[in-house]
């Protein structure tokens, strides 16, 4: 069922009777040719890719809660392509792409909204550091402009330009940055999913991962065992415990990241800000709301919520920056769990079990890679080749050094990227 | 959070600074091989549940601890000074 | 309506209105006094709306608080105290409240439905940025901000206790009570004005007298125990782990007493006793959303409490017992009952008023102000006058902190909703009617025998002595919502009703988070707290499932929203992060340096003179001093780590990759530490002033995480070295004295002369600086016959102001980070813009310093074939082709010919500079196998500055190769 505008005014006049469910909740079937493990937003993702570029239909999302539970709907909602190391570069840039199509492919408004982020550097080595990231968004074909001190007060002109701790010397545009709202990005892909057949499980969570001889055969689950010839691992902040089901062991821990939101505010910002010195981030959603966030917690949790240090720092670094939001009031904060990897950039990799594959690592910046890192993992699992965009994100860099993503240059500490 | 310090007493996580897994502390030999290495810089068994970890009283005696807790509940059940726990 | 006339009042504004009010009351108590009724307009659909409630709970009357920096958006008329000159605004409404031109979408509302929003606005792509989300934006938000910076003052502080108790209903004023007695340390914390919670709004007995007296006599208890603390105006908005609570405090008065507006408050507390209370529930019926629709617990506080008539003839609605002492305390205050509707057909009601039971309201009329409801009963249906209805669909345990730990509360048939499960909140208990304990004796009983609990696991001893109370059950048959022509309202705020919920059923949004999150039911500035129950049991009945199957969405934390202004306290302007100065900071500041920010410190950028116009001109100058004659340069920023015992140079030879066990006492080495993982941490040098005593060096940016990271080695992976370390950062104040004449200035102010002999380049030792014992170290960051020499801090501003003086005699002055930064360029030493964490020894030329005789921290990681060899970017020197080819940091490096794409990019550059003694642009950078390639000449384009340029990479060492200045 198409949506679209007429539909809308027709459903109105009709009482809405004629909408259809968004996706079904089939049984699950003994067998399938792929079944993946999670139905976030890099799950569905990557289900929808498999059976629109690669017509593998015959496969199933299993979820162990409601689809979109995790990171998707809990996060930020920021979406960019400004990384600037080999490898995050391309990825990021492929993604973007597939967000700026992603509403037509799927014929589901995502509201993606390509207001522009703006990162503020405060020294002549941020300027420097962020100028040879812009030069690489550039080199890959991207966009980025480099702001001085006053390009940044046309754009915002709310900022505290004359007290602050550490003065604005400028910033780095990325115009084709923006936001989307996040559960409508899960929604879409479960719609789109779903149309082309693949069955959508919820209340179906994994409990083992069956291999004989080296060769996955299925997986256990609580609604009973399902055969499989391949199996993919979408987990984010689960990917360790699921893996260990499959007897690995992998480079990550989980983290609690926290974020909030204010009530509806008449529009005030109008672009993503990020400012690093405080490590705070803020847009303000189409409701009105401002929505904002800041660093991990820092120790390794499952908890999906946080204490009051970082959320304080976060307000600390709000105040700072700009003092005018100070009487906007925090409705809501979440934390979510994030897959920490010691060089903050994740991993789309086959793993030595054949047939196993797993989509992890994305530490707290999934969200934008939605649409990417599902195409790249549909392609990995369905022909057993590394996707060119994502083909550096390799399980086996840490052992050999070789192709670390290090972008925030803290080295092989989980939390610190 | 509060991690009850050995030195301080209990005192609130902004204190803390935390670093990780306590399987740092059995840092391998310089020969000891690659796999050894990466197992001991990056991989993880991440439990959720119970957990050692490290974390340094940075803002008080400046310990390093080895901190029992739960990162489901995040309930701490005791804090030992790390050179205590290698010795 | 008021009941009495006050004695004292003052007057506000609403929307330009001027209106009276009395002392202490609500804003939304003078409203309906003045018979206002329409006081804001809906999130989407904009439709007219009045008070609803008397507590934070309210879902309506949000208003906008005064003008320019004063000016606060979405404030609760409900908890919002009345004050002389205040003024209050209606928001999201124009041009006014009354005709608010965006109620048109109220009208195509059919077209809007949940949802509505993802099915179209796709087309074309273009759009949605330049049309649609523009519309969007400006037609949703409720109030607005300023724009301005905040001018107020808001505090944030900490409070320890043994028993926090929150809420002072009932079960919290007996929990304090019994606790205080037993001697117990405690906080009791309340959101409203005053203590007493419910009993400050019934009329109804305690201990055989009024329940607002038995208040005043148990509040007088607790203010005379020392041991009790008392905070009105505080709610607490959060649990967090080990016993800490998140609270919002409200300073009376605050701002025209030129105090705080807020202050939010850390309580750690050893146990919790929860007694919150519980909040009355909507009934969804068609169009129960207009003004003068009230909840029955609000129109009785209005009448019992602040003496206001919320209407003058009032009908009362409901499904439980509880409605029916609305109609009670209205008769008995004079009010017009209109009627007494009862959905139960057993419902008995004595009073003398029209009583219908096994009835319902099915419409409502009355655009700005309630006229009318229709009811239906078994004898059909019966128009019925009235300007208020008073409903009641039940109530609601406030179960909202129990939650925050991701607790789910348990639904409990008896009283048709959800109750705390325990234990979901370490060391916080339950009491009174957030436990689901409704009677005033039971709230009382509860919260004596919890606090009792609480207080024996602390050790104390308590006695349970409760008063006597009105012990009448609670009766309810669920009603949730009542079918009718029209749209039914469950979430006010976000303008969501049953027939959103059920089409989101319908589309299998059928998870109660995927309802809340298709619909924004619970969404609003009251995160559900009257919405919640009403639509989890609308979409149980539309998925055929029970209530308690269907799940209850997660209570987050805060409980009522918390401006960001509080929690950030302090931090607004400097106050974010400690600002450090150095000993010369005004000495600098007295010759109009410009201070920077390096970390937390500032240090001075250069030094102007007159005639110059430029930073460049004094930069260029200085670097002249220091390669000419001599200059002075404040280097105390620099980390310094003070490292004594028996096993020190151990440690060093462990955590650098070069030895130090081999340094000779008075001798100085550069060192290069490694993080773990192969990659360079920090580089610096480090003194041998004795066998046993070593002072290491860092860079500024690193200092605080070398010595974190000394500590770690030392404790954590080689207990077994007998090593102290401290930091002396803040001990010394350290200047470099550097160029060909910094010997003969240094002979000036030193009590024993040096020579070369004595001080050849890298010794180190004490000196005697004016009587004052200080340490000289000869290294040098120039590349030039160079020293630093150290006092301690509190000479340090004498000392670098008499080296000023004496070098400016000698044609050398003051040199700032600018110089600094040329002078190292020029000699190819590496700051933090090379060693930015990605680089290895490898990289920057330094492998041989790895020294294979030893471990280190680093060297095995460093040695995985990734960290090596030719596909490494390395370090070079860069070179332009002329004065006015100017190179830029962060341009990335091409071969000649190639397109300037990421998979062409060979390397990138980090540092550059003019550089006055060479005459030409040099930069420092980074290109792949690059130390196989000096000589050639490659491209350096910088897109953001549209730069580009021919550059020759060679050996970053421009100047000096052998280092013969620095010897010499």
């Amino acid at each position: 069922m198409g949506y679209s505008g007429f539909r809308v005014i027709k459903e109105g006049l009709f009482g809405q009777k004629g909408w259809k469910p968004v996706w079904r909740d089939p049984e699950p079937k003994p067998e399938y040719d792929a079944v993946i493990i999670g139905g976030g937003g890099h799950g569905l993702s990557t289900a929808y890719y498999l059976a629109k570029e690669h017509g593998m239909t015959n496969i199933a999302v299993l979820e162990k809660g409601y689809i979109g539970g995790g990171n998707v709907g809990r996060n930020t909602t920021i979406v960019r392509a400004n990384y600037f190391l080999p490898g995050n570069s391309e990825f990021y840039s492929h993604s973007l792409k597939l967000w700026e199509t992603m509403e037509q492919d799927l014929n589901y408004n995502v509201m993606h909204s390509q207001r522009g982020l703006i990162n503020l550097f405060h020294s002549d080595g941020q300027r420097d550091a962020f100028a040879r990231r812009g030069n690489a968004m550039i080199n890959q074909g991207d966009d980025a402009v480099l702001l001085d001190r006053e390009g940044v007060r046309e754009y915002l002109p709310y900022l505290d330009f004359d007290n602050v701790r550490f003065p604005i010397y400028g910033g780095l545009l990325h115009p084709r940055g923006g936001t989307a709202r996040h559960d409508a990005v899960a929604w879409g892909y479960a719609r789109g999913a779903d149309q082309r057949g693949v069955d959508i499980i919820q209340n179906c969570e994994v409990t083992g991962i069956d291999i004989e001889g080296g060769k996955v055969k299925g997986v256990q689950t609580t609604r009973g065992v399902i055969r499989a010839k391949k199996v993919g691992i979408v987990v984010a902040g689960r990917s360790g415990q699921v893996a260990a089901m499959a007897g690995m062991r992998l480079p990550i821990e989980s983290h609690v990241l926290q974020a909030f939101v204010t009530e509806g505010l008449k529009p005030v910002i109008d672009h993503v800000v990020s400012f690093g010195m405080g490590h705070f981030y803020i847009s303000q959603s189409d409701k009105g709301g401002l929505v904002f966030g800041g660093d991990i917690d820092f120790y390794s949790s499952y908890a999906a919520r946080g204490n009051l240090p970082m959320k304080e720092h976060v307000m600390d670094a709000a105040m700072t920056l700009m003092p005018m939001i100070g009487k906007a009031k925090v409705l809501r904060s979440w934390g979510g769990i994030m897959d920490m990897t010691p060089d903050g950039s994740p991993i789309i990799d086959k793993t030595d079990t054949e047939g196993l594959f797993i989509d992890c690592g994305w530490c707290y910046g999934g969200f934008k890679a939605v649409p990417g890192s599902g195409f790249s993992f549909a392609h990995l699992m369905a022909t057993g080749n590394h996707h060119e965009p994502a083909a550096k994100f390799r399980l086996d860099r840490f052992r050999t050094g070789v192709g670390l993503m290090d972008e925030e240059g803290t080295g092989s500490q989980h939390n610190l990227h | 959070m509060r991690i009850d310090c050995p030195n301080c007493g209990e005192r609130d996580r902004r204190e803390f600074y935390y670093q990780g897994d306590a399987v740092v502390l059995n840092r391998p030999s310089e020969d000891a091989g690659a796999q050894a290495w990466d197992d001991y810089l990056h991989n993880r068994a991440n439990p959720a549940g119970e957990t050692r970890d490290l974390w340094f009283h940075e803002g008080g005696c400046r310990a390093w601890l080895v901190v029992e807790r739960n990162t489901m509940t995040h309930a701490v059940h005791a804090a030992t000074l790390a050179e205590k726990v290698k010795r | 309506m008021r009941l009495a006339t006050p004695e004292k009042t003052v007057t506000f504004t609403f929307d330009g209105q001027r209106i009276k009010g009395v002392p202490g009351e609500p804003v939304s108590a003078a409203l309906l006094a003045a018979g206002i009724k329409l006081v804001a307009r809906s999130f989407k659909y904009h439709r007219p709306r009045g008070i609803m409630s008397a507590g934070s709970e309210e879902q309506n009357a949000l208003v906008t608080v005064g003008r320019g920096t004063a000016q606060e958006p979405n404030v609760r008329a409900t908890t919002l105290e009345v004050s002389e000159g205040l003024e209050v605004f209606s928001q999201n409404a124009w041009p006014s409240l009354k005709h608010d031109v965006m109620a048109v979408n109220d009208l195509v509302s059919p077209f809007l439905a949940a949802g509505f929003y993802y099915k179209t606005f796709m087309w074309p792509r273009s759009f949605w940025e330049k049309l649609y989300e523009p519309i969007i934006r400006r037609a949703a938000g409720l109030g607005a901000l300023s724009g301005e910076s905040n001018q107020d003052t808001y505090e944030k502080a900490f409070a320890f206790c043994d028993v926090l108790v929150i809420g002072a209903g009932p079960a919290g004023l007996m929990a304090a009570l019994t606790a205080g007695r037993a001697g117990a340390d405690v906080v009791l914390a309340d959101e409203d004005t005053a203590m007493g919670g419910r009993l400050l709004r019934e009329r109804e007995d305690v201990d055989g007298k009024p329940a607002a007296d038995w208040v005043v006599e148990a509040l007088a208890e607790l203010e005379a125990m020392p041991n009790v603390r008392l905070m009105t105006r505080t709610t607490v908005t959060g649990a967090y782990d080990q016993g800490t609570y998140g609270a919002l405090g409200r300073i009376a008065g605050g701002r025209a007493a030129g105090k705080p507006l807020e202050c939010f408050w850390r309580i750690v507390a050893k146990r919790a006793v929860l007694c919150a209370g519980a909040l009355e529930r909507p009934i969804a019926f068609p169009n129960n959303d207009r003004p003068g629709v009230m909840l029955a617990s609000g129109v009785r506080a209005y009448v019992n409490r602040w003496g206001v008539a919320p209407g003058k003839a009032v009908a009362v609605f409901g499904n439980n017992d509880d409605a029916h002492r609305t109609a009670r305390d209205l008769a008995a205050a004079g009010v017009k009952v209109a009627a007494v509707i009862d959905s139960r057909d057993d419902a008995k009601v004595e009073g003398d008023f029209p009583l219908y039971t096994g009835a319902e309201v099915i419409a409502t009329k009355g655009r700005h102000a309630l006229e009318s409801i229709t009811i239906k009963t078994g004898n059909g249906t019966r128009v019925i006058r009235c300007d208020c209805l008073a409903v009641s669909g039940g109530w609601n345990p406030t179960v909202h902190l129990t939650c925050h730990m991701n607790g789910r509360p348990t639904w409990d048939v008896g009283i048709a909703s959800f109750v705390p499960t325990p234990e979901s909140i370490p060391g916080m208990v339950t009491a009174g009617a957030c436990n689901g304990a409704f009677s005033t004796a039971a709230c009382l009983n509860e919260g004596a025998e919890v606090a009792a609990g609480v207080v024996a696991d602390l050790g104390l001893a308590a006695e349970i002595k409760t008063p006597s109370a009105d012990d009448a059950a609670y009766a309810i048959q669920p009603l949730w919502a009542v079918e009718g022509k029209g749209r039914k309202w469950i979430d006010f705020q976000n303008d969501v009703h049953v027939k959103d919920v059920r089409l989101a059923a319908q589309e299998n949004f059928r998870s109660v988070e995927h309802m809340k999150r298709y619909t924004t039911q619970g969404m609003a500035p009251d995160q559900g707290k009257s919405s919640n129950v009403v639509a989890l049991a609308v979409l149980a009945d539309a998925t055929g499932r029970g209530i308690p199957e269907t799940g209850t969405t997660t209570f987050r934390p805060p409980y009522v929203p918390v401006s960001i202004a509080v929690m950030g306290a302090g931090s607004q302007g400097k106050g974010f992060a400690p600002e450090r100065f150095t000993t010369s900071h005004s000495a600098s500041v007295d010759r109009g340096a410009p201070m920077i920010e390096a970390g937390l410190w500032y240090r001075p950028s250069y030094f102007p003179k007159e005639g110059e116009s430029h930073w460049r001109q004094s930069c260029d100058r200085e670097v002249g001093y220091v390669r000419e004659a001599v200059g002075i340069c404040d280097v105390s920023t620099l980390g310094k780590i003070d490292i004594q015992g028996p096993d020190a140079a151990a440690l060093l030879d462990f955590v650098y990759t070069n030895g130090f066990s081999t340094l000779k006492v008075g001798r100085v080495r550069y060192g290069l530490m490694l993080r773990e993982d192969g990659h360079v941490m920090d580089d610096g040098t480090t003194a041998r002033l004795g066998e046993t005593h070593f002072v290491m060096t860092t860079t500024t940016a690193a200092a605080g995480l070398v010595m974190r990271h000394l500590e770690y080695v030392l404790q954590a992976i080689r207990p077994d070295l007998d090593a102290q370390v401290i930091s002396v950062t803040e001990q010394w104040a350290q200047f470099a004295v550097a160029g060909p004449k910094s010997r003969e200035l240094l002979n000036t102010v030193l009590d024993q002369p040096i020579t070369d002999e004595d001080w050849p380049f890298m010794a180190c030792g004490a000196v005697s600086v004016g009587g004052v014992a200080g340490r000289l170290f000869r290294i040098s960051f120039s590349g030039e016959h160079a020293y630093e020499v150290a006092v301690p801090s509190r000479y340090g501003e004498s000392l670098f102001r008499q080296l000023v003086a004496q070098a400016e005699v000698m044609g050398g002055g003051p040199y700032g980070m600018e110089a600094l930064n040329v002078l190292r360029i020029e000699k190819g030493f590496i700051t933090h813009a090379e060693i930015h964490g990605r680089t290895t020894a490898f990289d920057i030329g330094m492998e041989r310093m790895v020294s294979a005789k030893k471990d280190c921290i680093g060297k095995a990681a460093a040695a995985r074939p990734g960290l090596l060899g030719e596909s490494r970017q390395q370090l070079v020197g860069l070179k332009s082709k002329g004065v006015d080819h100017a190179l830029s940091a962060g341009a990335h490096l091409f071969d000649k010919g190639a397109s300037h794409s990421r998979v062409n990019s060979k390397g990138y550059v980090t540092s550059v500079c003019y550089s006055p003694t060479i005459g030409t642009h040099l930069g420092l950078g980074f290109l792949e196998n690059g130390r196989a390639r000096h000589g050639e000449v490659i491209v350096l384009r910088d897109h953001l500055r549209n730069i580009t340029e021919e550059v020759e990479v060679c050996d970053p060492v421009f100047f000096d190769q052998d280092g013969g200045r620095a010897r010499g």
